[in-house]
């Protein structure tokens, strides 16, 4: 099993002091879903928002320590974020579809990565929105608005828009809180086969499906890694008290 | 508990929409009056000739040529300087600026800017345009003072246009790979691009109308030719307005209506276009 990602004492603490990370350090291995779950404020979006880079847009008091993904540390100042936002895609946990067609979705970060190529395009279109498990329900309207799908079909079609740009490392923060459990079906089925050729963090929005699709799981609180274990044990064996209240409906 | 009986509640309900509509009455009624009170005075006035010809007998017959396109020019003119400026500083205000003392100070000027009467402007146009930097009394001069007293406008609506754009769009665009000036360009400022047009129109159409300003600046009383040059002064609607109110002695009051009406038509044809740019960008918006 090879890691892709290594974290090293990682600490950060937003301006406006809302939530922070208390030095973490853990590895994510390659192809499997990693999740990160906890109560509201326990630094997982933040520390899914470290991976590429998105913290950069909000006011960060202070950050010390090292992410290595591919032993690099992106957090190193040289590093070119636009590269690494290529190679680490992220889905957000409201859908937001981009105000254009569904095919000018998929094809905008493409395009911004200078791809000209009609064929190469369509190719990324029939491709991400096949692993996206939505490519029958839109194939045949790519040019209609993006915003007239469904509330699940837009939560996939930003699944398919990240993939679109083949990244390695796939983020997902709470990627089905709005939607029906159907749609939450499709998605996390959708996740089991992508994790056979991508790194997948995901944070759930509830403990189930934390317990549903976890390799590896991770129980954050008030910016702290409690407990890290491989596996689904955390949920039925978890070693730390915090874990077991957590887990067991105590508090959060 | 309920001693207010449900007859009188709903007597006093309808007294208040009643009050309330009287008032939507009020403010509506005047406007139309103005509206209808030109166009029938001022109506008898147009004529080919008149839309075509240059004035004479002492302004008190013939056309007003000069003044349309002399306002047509001045509307450009000012359209040139602002609006780049003015987009481009609501740009920076909305998508780069960092909330501290210095924006802050930037944002009070603009809101200030906007309270200034007009003759002040020109006047202090006058003392910077037309004599310090020797433009003299020209289109040039009178476009650059009506710049600086549109630019408030066309800032201010065009960065709460900008600010109106989902942040969410942006989080997604730089997600996926683009620059901030990418995300700016491609996303942001095609979704503003209406609300932004909408404070162009309104502040040219401002600018339009405004006398003060260009008073000592750039309008000319009468001038037997049209303007060939930036530098040349211009004769223009409101100005002309001006002089054959009160200006001219035993002036045909038709002439005088007719020159309002054109000018009405020219500010109120802006005035639609603004509201038409709108209401389809909200048909046709995506968020």
């Amino acid at each position: 099993m090879v890691d892709k990602i290594i974290i090293e004492n990682l600490s950060l603490q937003y301006s406006d002091g809302t939530e922070s990370l208390r030095n973490i350090s853990m590895k994510i291995p390659e192809n499997e879903i990693m999740v990160l779950f906890g109560p509201a404020g326990g630094g997982k979006s933040t520390l899914l928002r470290c991976f590429n880079r998105l913290n950069d847009l909000t006011e960060v008091r202070a950050s010390t320590g090292k992410i290595l993904i591919d032993g690099e540390n992106i957090l190193d100042q040289k590093t070119d974020v636009i590269a690494l936002r290529r190679k680490v895609g992220m889905v957000f946990a409201r859908p937001v579809v981009l105000p254009m067609s569904i095919r000018s979705n998929l094809t905008y970060g493409l395009e911004l990565a200078g791809e000209t190529r009609r064929s190469r395009l369509d190719e990324a279109v029939e491709r991400s929105l096949r692993l996206a498990a939505i490519w029958d329900e839109v194939k045949d309207r790519l040019e209609e608005p993006a915003i007239d799908l469904s509330g699940g079909q837009q939560q996939r079609l930003c699944l398919a828009r990240s993939l679109a740009l083949q990244p390695e490392i796939i983020l997902l923060d709470e990627p089905t809180s709005g939607l029906d459990p159907i749609s939450t079906g499709k998605v996390e089925a959708a996740l089991q086969e992508l994790k056979k050729d991508y790194t997948i963090i995901l944070v759930p929005h509830s403990i189930q499906q934390a317990a549903r699709t976890a390799d590896h799981a991770a129980f954050f609180l008030q910016g702290e890694l409690v407990e890290f274990r491989p596996g689904r044990e955390i949920f039925t064996n978890p070693k730390d008290k915090r874990t077991e209240d957590y887990v067991t409906g105590r508090f959060g | 508990m309920n001693r207010v009986s449900s007859s009188t509640r709903n007597l006093i309900q309808r007294l208040g929409f009643g009050f309330l509509t009287l008032m939507t009455i009020f403010t509506v009624v005047p406007i139309i009056a103005v509206v209808v009170y030109i166009i029938s005075k001022g109506s008898p006035a147009i004529s080919w000739e008149f839309l075509s010809g240059f004035p004479h007998d002492g302004m008190r017959a013939g056309g007003i040529l000069p003044a349309i396109i002399g306002t047509l020019y001045l509307t450009l003119g000012t359209a040139l300087f602002a609006v780049p400026l003015g987009v481009a500083a609501a740009i920076y205000l909305a998508e780069y600026a960092p909330d501290n003392r210095w924006t802050r100070l930037i944002r009070i000027a603009i809101i200030n800017l906007a309270g200034i009467p007009s003759v002040v402007y020109g006047l202090f146009g006058l003392g910077l345009f037309v004599i310090f930097l020797k433009f003299g009394t020209s289109i040039l001069a009178a476009s650059l003072t009506l710049s600086i007293m549109t630019l408030p406008v066309i800032i201010s609506t065009a960065e709460e246009a900008l600010r109106a754009v989902p942040q969410s769009f942006r989080t997604v665009s730089i997600s996926v790979g683009a620059t901030r000036w990418q995300t700016i360009r491609r996303i942001v400022l095609k979704e503003a691009l209406p609300g932004i047009l909408t404070g162009i129109i309104l502040g040219l159409e401002r600018a339009a109308g405004e006398t003060a300003p260009i008073l000592f600046t750039g309008a000319a009383f009468f001038l037997p030719r049209l303007p060939g040059s930036l530098f040349d002064a211009t004769m223009a609607l409101p100005y002309h307005l001006f002089v054959i109110s009160t200006q001219v002695p035993d002036m045909p009051i038709q002439i005088q209506y007719g020159t309002a009406l054109v000018l009405l038509v020219f500010v109120l044809g802006m005035n639609l276009t603004a509201t038409i740019i709108r209401s389809r960008a909200r048909a046709r918006r995506q968020w």
